[in-house]
């Protein structure tokens, strides 16, 4: 009997290394586990049968082109859509014999922090499914969380993988914006999007990210990557850890979520780390206005070639215009269409320069306020967001709250830096998350630290129902 | 900043996007609250600020110009709604 509520991808793999499991055995493990427990949690879309071999399953995120399996985005205007190239992260996953499970629920085109604005159904929070499992990832972080796959892969703009990561009480890395290949990843923000894995434990976060991470010569952004270095020991001595008091004393924010994030930090002091309270005003402030400017305008951009000729649905209409205009009503759902109207409405002629340009000089504002701290401090610790999951439908009609959801994981992502989502403890009995901010390419540091906090937290990773 | 049923009609041509009546509506309120949020970029002076538009620097990320395998015709078009030969089909413009 394989435990996947509790087994982790390292320990997956030496059962399957010294032949106390074969590879076959496992990936049905995983699938007798979606069997029981997708009906309830909607975090696969789409499923995939096992291609053999003895490497670990993995679920994708249904924004990562997977050849031959079909890729939604959780859209209605890619609902039969099914590549004819793998992206570079599949690609490389698959080199490294990754066996691909299934495909993950997502807000559509990655645009919502719940994943209730999928065109499939929200996915349900294994620790309560009445809550949301965050977004848009939820569909990733549900499936890691419920033992529905060892470890899975997400897709991070302004929050999305350390969100649900915080959620669903898994670990979760947003890397430094430049490190993974954005290649054959349905693109949503260009200069934000990011893949980044999703795992139960720090040390199998650290291993999936070397595996897709490194220049990839179909992604001009992309950039050669320090060698990963698998964490291990407690020692924090020497390191200096600033808490930005605009991110950790934020409005609103949950009596437990605080307590857990206190609990991590004195941890931190007794391992040795020094730690501070510093200043972020400017980018707390201006962060999620600037990102609710450039993220839409960059989407508007990317989502004009679903006009229903090359590839999605197609709607009916005698001209061109009037064919592309009805299949774009038809395919997209509320929330991208009206990302698409803020993003051309900030694009458009008269209004570029006050809106779109005005949000390029306060990035640049954000980007300059985090690197003077981090001429201090080696890393900054906040919570990943004020409050635990909350309920399905408690912020689904209200644009602006939902919005909110992101205030704290936006800033760094503005400014291209590597956030890690780590569970610290419960509150109310639903996960906290602690978000762990470097400098650019310092995801060692960030996995340094965090498996080290790991370790003292002692956090139980499998949902109290399901234990 | 209210936005106007005529703003919303105009951008939604712009990005080719029929709306229902509803949405039109729908839209004019939520997009007028939403911007009157971001607007809140507009308070900060920067006179002397470049802009962002990507956060690592690259300079000249170029490749060798050779030639590489890529798709076929079939693959290019296995998901096209419409083709005629070797061409995408669409309604005339």
């Amino acid at each position: 009997m394989i435990d996947t509520l509790r087994l982790t991808a390292e320990r997956a793999k030496q059962l399957v290394d010294r032949g106390e499991v074969s590879g076959r055995e496992l990936f049905a493990a995983y699938r007798a586990a979606i069997d029981e427990h997708n009906g309830e949690l909607n975090a696969f879309l789409t499923l995939a049968d096992d291609p053999g071999g003895d490497g670990l399953p993995i679920a994708l995120k249904d924004i990562i082109s997977t050849k031959g399996i079909r890729t939604t985005a959780g859209s209605r205007i890619l609902e039969n859509y099914v590549p004819v190239f793998d992206s570079t992260v599949a690609a490389r996953c698959k080199a490294h014999g990754l066996r691909v499970i299934g495909k993950t629920n997502t807000d559509e085109f990655a645009m919502g922090s719940s994943t209730e604005n999928s065109a499939f159904g929200p996915s349900r929070n294994p620790w309560d499914p009445a809550r949301v499992p965050g977004g848009s990832g939820g569909g990733s972080a549900a499936a890691v969380s419920a033992g529905l796959a060892p470890w899975a892969l997400g897709s991070d703009t302004g929050g999305s993988v350390k969100l649900p990561s915080a959620f669903c009480g898994n670990v979760g890395l947003r890397p430094t914006y430049g490190t993974v290949s954005r290649y054959g990843i349905v693109a949503f923000a260009s200069s934000l999007d990011q893949v980044g894995p999703v795992a139960k434990t720090v040390r199998d976060c650290a291993y999936l990210y070397s595996v897709i991470s490194g220049r990839d010569e179909h992604d001009s952004t992309t950039v050669d990557v320090p060698a990963v270095e698998l964490p291990e020991g407690d020692d924090l001595r020497g390191l200096r850890i600033g808490l930005p008091r605009q991110l950790n004393d934020v409005e609103g924010i949950e009596p437990g979520v605080k307590g857990a994030v206190a609990t991590a930090i004195a941890h931190a002091e007794s391992l040795g780390a020094a730690v501070e309270t510093c200043e972020l005003p400017l980018s707390v402030d201006y962060g999620l206005p600037c990102y609710y400017l450039i993220a839409p305008a960059e989407a508007s951009a990317n989502l004009a070639r679903y006009d229903g000729v090359r590839y999605g649905l197609r709607a009916g209409g005698e001209t061109f215009r009037e064919m592309a205009m009805a299949t774009r009503h038809d395919g997209f759902g509320d929330e991208v269409k009206r990302r698409i109207m803020l993003g051309t409405y900030a694009l458009s002629s008269g209004y570029k320069d006050a809106y779109y340009g005005t949000a390029q000089k306060v990035r640049t504002v954000i980007k300059r306020e985090h690197d003077e701290l981090f001429e201090r401090f080696d890393l900054l610790v906040s919570p990943t967001c004020a409050t635990t999951a909350f309920p399905v439908g408690a912020k689904a009609q209200d644009p602006l709250a939902m919005y909110l959801t992101d205030l704290l994981t936006i800033p760094s992502n503005m400014a291209g830096l590597p956030g890690l989502s780590i569970p610290c403890g419960l509150s109310d009995g639903l996960p906290v998350g602690l978000q762990l901010i470097g400098p650019q390419f310092a995801e060692n540091t960030l996995f340094k630290v965090a498996y080290a906090l790991e370790q003292a937290i002692g956090f139980d990773y499998v949902p109290e129902r399901l234990r | 900043m209210a936005i106007s049923k005529e703003e919303v009609l105009h951008v939604a041509r712009l990005a080719y996007l029929e709306l229902s009546d509803g949405e039109v509506e729908r839209f004019r309120v939520q997009l007028s609250a939403i911007l009157d949020a971001v607007s809140k970029v507009s308070e900060l002076d920067l006179a002397n600020v470049p802009p962002t538009s990507h956060p690592v620097e690259i300079a000249n990320a170029w490749a060798e110009d050779e030639p590489h395998e890529c798709l076929t015709h079939d693959e290019a078009f296995a998901n096209a709604p419409d083709r005629e030969g070797d061409y995408f089909r669409s309604p005339p413009a």
